[in-house]
Order: structure tokens, then C-alpha cells, then sequence
């Protein structure tokens, strides 16, 4: 057998390919909708709590950035652990996929939080001082003038860091969660080929590779600075 | 209203003790009384004491650091005074018990670089406070809006954004946000500092027709002509103080203090 | 509550696991050590790929980079530990580790580098060359360092990726800093030993993310 086939038999084998893309799409399935509700979840609380930033109330703050910087500091994958084994031990008993959203989520809400908080921060004071001074109050000001502006600013790194945790949804295969990997290196155990593997790398591209070039596209049209 | 020419003599060099005497019995629109300002250990403002009347346009002439955009900012409460009493319409506007935002749909403020909103259009900019602050429900705030750009001759720009407007139309517009509100006084701070020459002149019409209309008016600017043929008054600050004050002519022809002198022949506009 | 500290916060686990905790301390860091230069080094030539004049080399360069910003981390790494073998290349869990982590990092170095070379005006580039330099010494001497400072931020954030991303070598079997921990931990069904790690982790990288934080503020967005 030439080189060439032996690669294909290994890595691109039609028989055990088609056996297993059911599982692998169930694990497509798995890994879009926990995406989808980490980036809502995420992006929301970022949102929310850059807002609560916004009105200076000291402990507040002080609470809200020690959150940030311990959940952009650990490596998720320790959190992902922590939880799912310490939890039950206490009571708290959740499956997996809860396990992940809840980290994840949280991870990108302390990501979300400090970018559109240096988005805010950015705003020029004179947006800030033409709302108030047409009797705007503070949230009206915050909500309708500033908040805007500073997420416009900031699309281009919000959304790299959304890929980049979405991505880690992959992570779950760790803890059991039934996503891609999980069901690719089941098929690959089973049926002794790698193949579930090389379709699992090309589902997750196929799913990734569009957003990422999005985000390449953003970051050349949003290079400019907030006007 | 006459602009009356009054011997010097006649004429006090005011430092910053008495306030002008009411029109009529009327209170004056704004009323500010003894107004200090730190900045750290910078003395920004030192006793200032302005009193502006109905359909009155006061200018505020100084050199940069003599204060007299801290003492604008002072009126709407953009900077807080450390002390001092400030009036509107009769009613104190310093003070914790102050409804702020209220007040300050009592006064309008145009800037030295526009601030409008670059993700709304000229009409939302407008309608904004509109339908927020005042709760104006959606037609009568987009009416306000359309007679308000009307008045400033935007009108066919309702829908543009700041980025397609040149710094006049930028402008303008923003005077229109201002006026929408029908404030009892607009403030202006240096409004055509940050513009071409050649547009200056589009906002200094505006200013002029509200004048006419009788539009309460305290104008900081180094527009000295536009000061010269439609001010009521001129004020000249230096150092924190108000230290001459009276009408145009009177100013700019015979000033009395030696800053006020020193600070006009430099900025000698053509007479 | 006491259930709470006796789960996650159990000093006496802590120390018994501190041993283990520390030599998988070592090995996160020398796994830094050799992944962080090589991804560098990577990515410089994945930008300077991305940046070139040919769009034969441009375009490839610029696939190659997406290709594997879209690829999780983990999967690559998988990958390359439990597929190669079947291609007859059986690699160390270090090896694996190494390679998947050098394709990753270089593509996101490539990038972070990518916009710092293009945030170097091309007045740079003239003015270089107008005084005679070679293209490789204006390149060297005169627009990298430029690049370089503009995007330091954005590298040494990227760096503490990097450092977190050692974490997913445990997933291999290589003994890092939280494989140790999770032994630790599924030996003693106590997870006091993974807050440990977490605490060294925190120890490592809190200083450096508040750092970035001050430091990116002062130079604007």
C-alpha cells in the first residue's frame, strides 16, 4: 500500500467516516448550543456589570474587579475540575454541561466585563457632559449615549475572546460532556482508527473558521476610532 | 434694547462685587453670586459674581486661565463650585436638595466640539432628552426636533449622521439639541473655536437670529466683531476675576483696566 | 459552610499535596519555557508570512493562521498525541504538547505581531530605505522594535494565555501543574488540592493581568 493510501485509511476512512458522523453531529449539536448560550450568558452579565462599574460605588467595584481578575487569571480548565468534583461533595449536584456553561459563562462575563469597561472608560467625557447637561440623568446617559459608543469600540476584541472561550467548550470532554471531541475519541477507541478524529477537527473548523473570519473582517473595518 | 454709551466715569470698573440691577423688578435669568473654584491648588476662579437678564447676550472675554469657561461650566453645574450661590429664574440651583437634571433642561449648553452623539442622527440627537428627560411622547418629540432644526436651517439633515456634517452643520445641530429643550438661557463655550473660518459664519447667524428672538445668552468666545455688533455685554475676565464689564462700544474703544487693554490689542480685530 | 472549607479548603490535603503540587509546578514551567520562544518565533515568521509582498506566500500564511485560530486547542492536541500514532509516529506527551502548542500559539502570536508590523507607518519603511538600508536590516533594526512596543500589551496578554493553556497537558497525562493536582484530588476524593493549584495559578498570573490592566489604560484604547 503506497504511502498516500495508507494516510487516507488512517485519517480519511470512507466506512468508519460514515459510521460515526451521526455521533459526530449529535456532538455538533452539544457544542453549538452550549456556544451559543455561553456568548448570550457571557456577553450579558460583561455588559451588566461594566454598567454597575460605571456608578462608582467603591465596594461594588472592588467586588467586581477581584471577580474579573481571578477569572481571567485561572486556567479554566481548574475551574471546569473544581467544580464538577468539589460540588457534588457539597450538595450542589450538576451535570456536566451545566458544569461547563457555568464556568465558561462566567469566564467570558469576567473577559466581557473588563472590555467593554475599558470601552466606557474610552468614551470621550464630552459625550458624557452633552447628555447630562440636556437633563439626561446618569442611567439614561449611561444607557443611551455612552453604552453604545463603547461597545461599537470594543466589537473586534469582544468578539476574539468569544470565540476563544467558545472554543473551549471542547474542554467538556474532560468532565464527559458529549460534545465533539468527547464523541470523537470514543469513535476513534472503538474503532481503532483516527478518523473520528480528523472529522471532528474538520467540524470544528467548519463551525469556527467562519467567525473567525468575521473577526478578522471587524477588526479592518472597526480600525478606526470611535468618532 | 439700546446699547447705550456711557462716559467712563459714569461707567464702574466692576470687581466682582454687585451683580447688574434687575430690569423691572424681574429677577435676572441667571444670577451667579461670589463663585470660588480649585482645581488642587490652582485658585481657577477667586469671588465671581454675573448677573445675566432677560433676552440679555453677555460675552465672556479673557485670556486662556482667566476662568471664564470654568465660570460657564459653573452655571449648569459641569464643574461644582466650592462656594458661591447660583440662580435661575430666582431659585438657588446649588445644593444637594437640587433636582439637577431637571434644572438643567432649564439650560441649554453648546460646546467647543459639538459632542453630538455619532451613533444618532441629527433627529435623534435632538429627540433624545426629548422623549427621556421630558417624556415627550414620539410625534411631539419629532416635531420639537424638525422646528428645531428649522430654526437653525437643518432642516433637510433630520436624518444624517454627525460623520456626513461638516463642523458648521455639526454645530448647528447642536444648538438645535440645545434649544429644543426651550431653555430659559444657552450657554455657549468658545462654539466656533474648533471650526474653519469659513463655517463660522453659518453659526454665528444662528446665534444672531436667537438673539432676535430673544434668547438668553452667555457667550464665551473670542469672536470679537460678532461681540462687538450683537453683544448687550461684554465681560472681561482675568485671573478668577470679572475685571471689567459694560457695553461693547464702551470696551472696545475706551477700555479701563490695563489686562483689558493689554488682552484687546493683541487680539486687535479690525474695527 | 463547614462542609465548604472542608471540600475545597482543607489544609491538611494542602500540604500533603503540596510536594506533588510543586514538581507539577516545575514542569508548567518548563513547558513555558520551551512553548512560549518557539510560538514567538512562530508567530514572527507567520506575521512577516502574513505581511509579505507576494500574495502567493500571503494568502497560504493567512489560511494557515485561521486554519488553526479555529481549531481548539485541545482538539489539535488530541490530535496530534492520540491520532499520529496511528500514522506510525509515536510522540512523548511533551512532544505532543509542544507541537500542538507551537502551531496554536504561533497563529495567535502571528496575529498580535501582524498588527503590530502594520501599525508601523509606511513612512518607516521609506525613510529606512531612503538612507540606504537592506530591506532585512531596516526590517530588524527599524520597524520591528517599533512593532514590538506598540503591541507589547497584546503580547504579554497573550503570553498568560499561553500559561494558562500548559493546564491542557493534563488532559495527556503530562505531569503539570494541574495533573498533579487532579491526582491529588482523585486520590483523596477531595478537591482541596485543585484550589491549591488554582492558588499558584493566581499566585503566577493575578500580578501580571492587573499589571496589563493599569498598563493598557495608560496607553488608551
Amino acid at each position: 500500500m503506497s504511502n498516500l493510501d495508507r494516510f487516507i485509511e488512517t485519517f480519511l476512512n470512507g466506512a468508519v467516516l460514515a459510521k460515526y458522523t451521526p455521533a459526530i453531529l449529535s456532538g455538533v449539536w452539544v457544542t453549538v448550543e452550549l456556544s451559543v448560550l455561553i456568548v448570550i450568558a457571557g456577553t450579558v452579565l460583561g455588559v451588566a456589570l461594566a454598567c454597575i462599574r460605571a456608578y462608582r460605588i467603591r465596594p461594588v467595584s472592588f467586588v467586581i474587579v477581584i471577580y474579573a481578575d481571578i477569572f481571567r487569571a485561572l486556567p479554566p480548565l481548574v475551574l471546569i475540575l473544581l467544580a464538577y468534583f468539589g460540588l457534588p461533595n457539597i450538595g450542589l449536584s450538576l451535570s456536566s454541561s451545566a458544569v461547563l456553561f457555568v464556568i465558561l459563562g462566567l469566564t467570558l462575563g469576567a473577559f466581557a466585563e473588563e472590555i467593554v469597561w475599558a470601552g466606557i472608560t474610552a468614551t470621550d467625557k464630552g459625550q458624557w457632559e452633552a447628555a447630562r447637561s440636556t437633563g439626561l440623568g446618569f442611567g439614561q446617559s449611561l444607557i443611551h449615549v455612552v453604552l453604545p459608543q463603547a461597545v461599537r469600540m470594543v466589537i473586534p476584541p469582544l468578539t476574539n475572546r468569544a470565540i476563544a472561550i467558545t472554543k473551549m467548550t471542547a474542554l467538556g470532554t474532560v468532565i464527559g460532556v458529549p460534545d465533539i471531541l468527547n464523541q470523537a475519541t470514543t469513535a476513534q477507541s472503538f474503532s481503532g482508527n483516527a478518523s473520528p478524529l480528523t472529522l471532528a477537527a474538520i467540524a470544528y473548523v467548519a463551525l469556527f473558521l467562519p467567525f473567525v473570519i468575521l473577526s478578522r473582517w471587524l477588526e479592518s473595518r472597526f480600525s478606526w476610532k470611535k468618532g | 434694547m439700546s446699547k447705550t454709551i456711557t462716559s467712563p466715569a459714569v461707567r464702574r470698573l466692576c470687581e466682582a462685587e454687585s451683580p447688574a440691577a434687575s430690569k423691572a423688578g424681574r429677577p435676572p435669568i441667571l444670577e451667579v453670586t461670589g463663585l470660588r473654584k480649585s482645581f488642587g491648588r490652582l485658585e481657577v476662579l477667586k469671588n465671581v459674581s454675573l448677573s445675566v437678564e432677560k433676552s440679555e447676550m453677555v460675552f465672556v472675554l479673557g485670556r486662556s486661565g482667566s476662568g471664564k469657561s470654568t465660570m460657564l461650566r459653573c452655571c449648569n453645574r459641569l464643574e461644582e463650585p466650592d462656594s458661591g450661590a447660583i440662580l435661575l429664574e430666582g431659585q438657588a440651583i446649588t445644593g444637594r436638595e437640587v433636582n439637577l437634571d431637571k434644572v438643567r433642561r432649564r439650560i441649554g449648553m453648546v460646546f467647543q466640539s459639538f459632542n453630538l452623539y455619532p451613533h444618532l442622527d441629527a433627529r435623534r440627537n435632538i429627540t433624545l432628552a426629548l422623549r427621556k428627560a421630558l417624556k415627550q411622547p414620539r410625534d411631539e418629540a419629532d416635531a420639537r426636533a424638525a422646528a428645531a432644526l428649522a430654526r437653525v436651517g437643518l432642516t433637510e439633515k433630520a436624518g444624517s449622521y454627525p460623520a456626513q456634517l461638516s463642523g458648521g452643520q455639526q454645530q448647528r445641530v447642536a444648538i438645535a439639541r440645545a434649544i429644543a429643550l426651550e431653555p430659559a438661557v444657552m450657554l455657549f463655550d468658545e462654539p466656533t473655536s474648533a471650526l474653519d473660518p469659513e463655517l463660522v459664519g453659518d453659526v454665528l447667524g444662528v446665534m444672531r437670529e436667537l438673539k432676535e428672538d430673544g434668547m438668553t445668552m452667555l457667550v464665551v468666545s473670542h469672536e470679537m466683531g460678532f461681540a462687538r455688533e450683537a453683544a448687550d455685554r461684554v465681560v472681561f475676565m482675568a485671573d478668577g476675576r470679572i475685571v471689567e464689564q459694560g457695553p461693547p462700544e464702551a470696551i472696545f474703544t475706551d477700555p479701563q483696566h490695563e489686562s483689558t487693554r493689554a488682552f484687546l490689542s493683541r487680539y486687535s480685530s479690525a474695527p | 459552610m463547614d462542609q465548604l472549607v472542608q471540600q475545597f479548603f482543607n489544609i491538611d490535603i494542602m500540604m500533603r499535596a503540596w510536594p506533588a503540587i510543586m514538581r507539577g509546578l516545575g514542569m508548567t514551567l518548563l513547558i513555558c519555557a520551551v512553548v512560549i520562544p518557539l510560538g514567538l518565533a512562530g508567530g514572527l515568521i507567520a506575521a512577516l508570512a502574513s505581511t509579505a509582498g507576494s500574495r502567493w506566500l500571503r494568502w497560504p500564511a493567512m489560511a494557515l493562521v485561521d486554519l488553526f485560530r479555529a481549531i481548539p486547542p485541545l482538539v489539535l492536541l488530541i490530535f496530534v498525541y492520540a491520532g499520529l500514532p496511528f500514522a506510525g509516529l509515536r510522540l512523548s506527551p511533551f512532544a505532543a504538547v509542544a507541537i500542538a502548542f507551537l502551531l496554536n500559539n504561533s497563529a495567535y502570536y502571528g496575529e498580535v505581531f501582524r498588527a503590530g508590523l502594520i501599525s508601523v507607518g509606511k513612512g518607516q519603511w521609506e525613510a529606512a530605505r531612503s538612507t540606504g538600508l537592506t530591506q532585512r536590516r531596516t526590517l530588524i533594526h527599524v520597524i520591528l522594535p517599533q512593532a514590538i512596543r506598540n503591541v507589547l500589551p497584546d503580547l504579554i496578554s497573550n503570553t498568560v494565555e499561553v500559561v494558562k493553556l500548559t493546564s491542557l497537558a493534563s488532559v495527556v497525562s503530562l505531569g503539570e501543574l494541574l495533573h498533579a493536582a487532579d491526582l491529588a484530588r482523585s486520590v483523596t476524593y477531595n478537591a482541596s488540592p485543585l484550589t491549591l493549584a488554582a492558588g499558584v495559578y493566581l499566585v503566577l498570573l493575578w500580578p501580571v493581568v492587573r499589571f496589563l490592566g493599569r498598563y493598557q489604560r495608560r496607553i488608551a484604547v
